[in-house]
C-alpha cells in the first residue's frame, strides 16, 4: 500500500478534473444527461452513473469520468481512421495498392502509447481500490445477510436485528418505488463510516447498492466486508440483489435510509423496541466496542 | 479398405456413408455449419423472447421468475457452446485449417467425426436441462449453491452437467486434431511463419481449448459429485468453497471468450487484406499477438471475481493483468487499419462485416478496460453495462467474424455466388439491429439495472424499450440471412474459383469452388 502514496495524486486529481471538463467538450456530457442532481434512485432514461453518495462512491465517479473520456477518444480515433482510409483509399480512388507491410518505427508506437495510457489510469484506479479496502476505521457494524429472497439487517452494537421484504406492487405507499421500497429499510447515520459485514444463508446473493459505490457477493460459509459513509442529506439509497439467486431474484431490493444522529438514536429507541423479538445478539447493558478482525 | 476404395475419389453416394460415418474435413466442417446455424435460431429466439418481456416494466409473457432464469441460462450456454464454437471452430476451422496448410485432411479423421458426433446429443441433453424438472435457472455460469442439489433439485441441472461434459469432449478432441494437423501436416515450404493467420488464429485456440476446457469438466464433475454424491467440493457445511467453483470455471471462461473471438480475428485478417489487396500489415505482430492474447488469457479469470471477496492485493493484481490485455489487441486493431492504408478497397459483402467488426469490437474493447479496475467494478460488476460490453466483443465480435466468414467463404464451399444486394442488406438490417439492442446497455448498466432480472424499477423502462426495438430488428436481419442462402441455392449462379482477384493469395482460392471431394492430387507447393 505505500507505494501508493508515492504517487502525486494532486496532479492526478487535477487531470481528472480538466478531463472532467473535456468530457463535455468532447460531448460525453451526453452520458449524464438526464441524471437529476438530487436523485438517489434511477431515473427514467438516465444514460450515467446515479449521482454518486460517499467518498468512495465520488471516487468511483471521478475514475469512470476520466475513462469515458479516454475510451470515447479513442472509439472515435479509430472510428475517424476507418472512415478515413475507407474513403480515401477506396479502389475507384486509389487503383493500385501500396505494397507495404511493414513500418518498425509506427508499430512500436502502438504499442507503447497504449502502455502509458493505461499507466495512467492505473494510478487514480490503484488509489480507488486501495481506499475501498480501507475497512479498519469505521464507527459502526451493520451485518448483512442476504437469504432468499430477503435481506437481514443485524445491529450488533444495539442487539437487534430485523428482515427487510420487497413491498408488493399492490400494498404500495406514495412514494415508495415499485421493485425497489422495502417494509424496513436498512437505516444508518450521516457522516459515519459503517462497516458492513455480508454473509449469506443460501445460494449467492449481492449487496448492490450503486449510489453508495457498495457492492458484495453473500453467500454461506464466507462474511465479507465494506464500508461506506453516507453524507448528510436524509436521502435513501437503493440497490438490488445483483447475483442471480433463484425465481424472487428480481424482487429482493434494498433500500438504505440515512438519517441526522439525533433521530437515528431515535430511530434505534424504537428499533429497539419493534424488533424486540428478534434479537440475535444478547444486549450489553452498555454497548461495547466491537474490535473486528481486520485485514490491516 | 480396398484398392477399389483408392481409385474411387468421389464422395460416397450414401447419405449415411456420407454424412454420418463421414471422415472428410469439408462434409463434417459444412455440418457444423448447418448445426451452428440451426442452434443459433434456436438460442437467438430465446433472446428475442426474453426481449419482449423485458420490453415493459412488469410480467408479460413468462410465469415467473425461474422460467426467466431458465432461459437466460440456455440463451448463454447455446450460444458459446452450440453456436459460435461450432461455426467458427467446427466450421470454418475444419473447412479451411486444411485447405490453407495444403494438407489432404485432419491429422484424425474419424476422430473428427466423433467430435462433431458428440454435439448433437449434448445439445438434446442442454435443451432437456431446460424442460426437464422445471429446468435449470442458474445461468450460464452455473455457480454453487445455487446449481447444488440444496438450490436446484430435480435432474435438471445434472442434464446440463453431462451435456457440458459431452461438449468439452467434443472440444478437446477437436483441439487436439487441430494442433496434430497444424503441426505435422503443413505442406512443404509452409513454415510456421508463413501459415495463414486463420491458421494461426485456430493454433492458439485449439491450446486454450485443450488446457480450458479440462478444468471445466473438472469442476463440474465435482459439482456433479456434489449434487449426487455426497461429496462437499463446494459446501461450506461440508469443509468446502463456492468460491473455488468460481476459480475454475473462470479459469475456463475466461480462456473461452478468446476461444471464440480468435478465430473471428484470423477470419477478419483475410478479408481485410483480401479486399484491401494488400498483404496483412505487421504478419508477424498479428500472428504473436494472438499467442500473447491466448497466454494472458490464462493469468486473468479473476477479474470476473472483483466482488466475491478477493484480497485487495489480488484485486490490484488482476486489474493490471487484465489492463495488459488491451496492448496486443490494441495491436491487431491498428494492423487492420494499417493493412487498409495504402490499399485498393472493395466494400464487398465480406468487407462490410469485417470493418463493422473492427469497429464494434473497439467499442466493446474500450468498456472492457474500464471495466477491469477493480475499483471501479463495484458499481458496474453483474450490471447490464457488462451485458453491453460481452455482448458487443461476441454477439457483434464473433458473430460479425461469422458472417464475415461465411459470406467470405460461401462461393468456395458451395460454388455459388450470393446476391450481393441481399447480402449488403442483410448487413445493415443487423449492424442497426443489434447496435439498438445494446448500445442502450451501457446506460442501463451505469444507472445500476442488474442482470438476469426479469423485471426491473419502472425508470428502466425507456431504454428497454429501445433495445427491445432494436432485438427485433435484429431478428429481421436474421430472417434475411436465411433469405440469402436460400436465394443463392434457387439462383445457383457459378462461383469462380477465385472470384476476388489478386487480394485473395491464400491456398483455397487456387482450388475448384466448391473444391474436389480430396481438395489437393498432389501437394501444393509453398515458395
Amino acid at each position: 500500500m505505500a507505494f501508493m502514496a508515492t504517487f502525486s495524486y494532486a496532479k492526478t486529481a487535477a487531470f481528472v478534473q480538466r478531463a472532467g471538463m473535456l468530457a463535455a467538450l468532447a460531448g460525453a456530457a451526453f452520458f449524464m444527461a438526464g441524471t437529476g442532481a438530487f436523485a438517489a434512485e434511477p431515473l427514467p432514461w438516465q444514460m450515467g452513473l446515479q449521482p454518486p453518495a460517499g467518498t468512495i462512491a465520488e471516487m468511483a465517479d471521478d475514475l469512470h469520468n476520466l475513462l469515458l473520456v479516454v475510451i470515447t477518444l479513442i472509439s472515435l480515433f479509430v472510428l475517424g481512421l476507418l472512415v478515413y482510409v475507407g474513403v480515401r483509399f477506396r479502389a475507384s480512388a486509389n487503383p493500385v495498392p501500396s505494397k507495404t507491410s511493414h513500418h518498425t518505427v509506427i508499430e512500436i508506437l502502438w504499442t507503447v502509447i497504449p502502455v502509458v495510457i493505461l499507466v495512467g489510469i492505473a494510478i487514480p484506479s490503484f488509489r480507488l481500490l486501495y481506499y475501498l479496502d480501507k475497512t479498519a476505521d469505521t464507527d459502526m457494524v451493520i451485518k448483512v445477510t442476504g437469504n432468499q429472497w430477503y435481506w437481514n439487517y443485524e445491529y450488533p452494537d444495539e442487539g437487534f436485528a430485523f428482515d427487510s421484504y420487497l413491498v408488493d406492487e399492490e400494498d404500495l405507499q406514495e412514494g415508495q418505488i415499485r421493485l425497489l421500497s422495502v417494509d424496513y429499510p436498512m437505516v444508518v447515520p450521516e457522516n459515519t463510516r459503517v462497516k458492513l459485514l455480508i454473509t449469506g444463508n443460501d445460494v449467492m446473493h449481492s449487496f448492490f447498492v450503486p449510489s453508495l459505490a457498495v457492492q458484495v457477493y453473500a453467500f454461506i460459509g464466507r462474511t465479507n466486508e465494506v464500508w461506506i459513509d453516507v453524507p448528510e442529506g436524509g436521502k435513501t439509497y437503493y440497490g438490488q440483489c445483483n447475483q442471480i439467486c433463484g425465481v424472487n431474484h428480481a424482487y429482493m431490493p434494498i433500500e438504505v435510509k440515512a438519517l441526522p444522529a439525533d433521530e437515528y438514536k431515535a430511530w434505534v429507541e424504537s428499533a429497539r423496541e419493534e424488533f424486540a423479538m428478534n434479537e440475535t445478539v444478547p444486549v450489553l447493558g452498555e454497548p461495547e466496542t466491537i474490535v473486528l478482525a481486520s485485514a490491516e | 479398405m480396398s484398392a477399389h476404395a483408392h481409385a474411387d475419389h468421389g464422395a460416397p453416394t450414401s447419405f449415411v456413408r456420407r454424412w454420418l460415418y463421414s471422415t472428410n474435413h469439408k462434409d463434417i466442417g459444412t455440418m457444423y455449419l448447418v448445426f451452428a446455424i440451426l442452434a443459433a435460431f434456436i438460442g437467438g429466439g430465446l433472446s428475442i423472447y426474453m426481449r419482449m418481456e423485458l420490453m415493459e416494466p412488469g410480467v408479460q409473457y413468462m410465469a415467473d421468475g425461474h422460467v426467466w432464469n431458465v432461459f437466460t441460462t440456455a440463451h448463454g450456454l447455446i450460444m458459446v457452446f452450440f453456436v459460435v464454437m461450432p461455426g467458427l471452430i467446427g466450421g470454418f476451422g475444419n473447412w479451411f485449417v486444411p485447405i490453407m496448410i495444403g494438407a489432404p485432411d485432419m491429422a484424425f479423421p474419424r476422430m473428427n467425426n466423433i467430435s462433431f458426433w458428440l454435439l448433437p446429443p449434448s445439445f438434446i441433453l442442454l435443451l432437456l436441462s431446460a424442460v426437464m424438472d422445471g429446468g435449470a435457472g442458474v445461468g450460464w455460469t452455473i455457480y454453487p449453491p445455487l446449481s447444488s442439489s440444496s438450490g436446484t433439485p430435480g435432474m435438471s441441472m445434472d442434464l446440463a452437467i453431462f451435456s457440458l461434459h459431452l461438449a468439452g469432449v467434443s472440444s478437446i478432441l477437436g483441439a487436439a486434431n487441430f494442433i496434430t494437423t497444424i503441426f505435422n501436416m503443413r505442406t512443404p515450404g509452409m513454415t510456421l511463419h508463413k501459415m495463414p493467420l486463420f491458421v494461426w488464429a485456430m493454433l492458439v485456440t485449439a491450446f486454450l481449448l485443450l488446457l480450458a476446457v479440462p478444468v471445466l469438466a473438472g469442476a463440474i464433475t465435482m459439482l456433479l459429485t456434489d449434487r449426487n454424491f455426497g461429496t462437499t467440493f463446494f459446501i461450506p457445511e461440508g469443509g468446502g468453497d463456492p468460491i473455488l467453483f468460481l476459480h475454475l470455471f473462470w479459469f475456463f471462461g475466461h480462456p473461452e471468450v478468446y476461444i471464440m473471438i480468435l478465430p473471428a480475428f484470423g477470419i477478419v485478417s483475410h478479408i481485410i487484406s483480401t479486399f484491401s489487396k494488400k498483404a496483412v500489415f505487421g504478419y508477424l505482430g498479428m500472428a504473436y499477438a494472438m499467442v500473447a492474447i491466448g497466454f494472458i488469457g490464462f493469468i486473468v479469470w479473476a477479474h470476473h471475481m472483483y466482488t466475491v471477496g478477493l484480497s485487495v492485493d489480488t484485486r490490484a493484481y488482476f486489474t493490471a493483468a487484465t489492463m495488459v490485455i488491451a496492448v496486443p489487441t490494441g495491436v491487431k486493431i491498428f494492423s487492420w487499419i494499417a493493412t487498409m492504408w495504402g490499399g485498393s478497397i472493395t466494400f464487398r459483402v465480406p468487407m462490410l462485416w469485417a470493418i463493422g467488426f473492427i469497429f464494434l469490437f473497439t467499442v466493446g474493447g474500450v468498456t472492457g478496460v474500464v471495466l477491469s479496475n477493480a475499483g471501479l467494478d463495484v458499481v458496474l460488476h453483474n450490471t447490464y453495462y457488462v451485458i453491453a460490453h460481452f455482448h458487443y466483443v461476441l454477439s457483434l465480435g464473433a458473430v460479425f467474424g461469422l458472417f464475415a466468414g461465411f459470406y467470405y467463404w460461401f462461393s468456395k464451399m458451395t460454388g455459388y455466388e450470393y446476391s450481393e444486394f441481399l447480402g449488403k442488406l442483410h448487413f445493415w438490417v443487423t449492424f442497426v439491429g443489434v447496435n439498438l439492442t445494446f448500445f442502450p446497455m451501457h446506460f442501463l448498466g451505469l444507472a445500476g439495472m442488474p442482470r438476469r432480472y426479469i423485471d426491473y424499477p419502472d425508470a428502466f423502462a425507456g431504454w428497454n424499450m429501445v433495445a427491445s426495438i432494436g432485438s427485433y430488428i435484429g431478428a429481421l436481419g436474421a430472417i434475411l440471412f436465411l433469405v440469402v442462402i436460400v436465394e443463392a441455392f434457387m439462383a445457383k449462379r457459378r462461383a469462380a474459383d477465385n472470384p476476388y482477384g489478386e487480394g485473395a493469395t491464400t491456398l483455397e482460392w487456387q482450388v475448384a469452388s466448391p473444391p474436389p471431394y480430396h481438395t489437393f492430387d498432389e501437394l501444393p507447393k509453398v515458395k
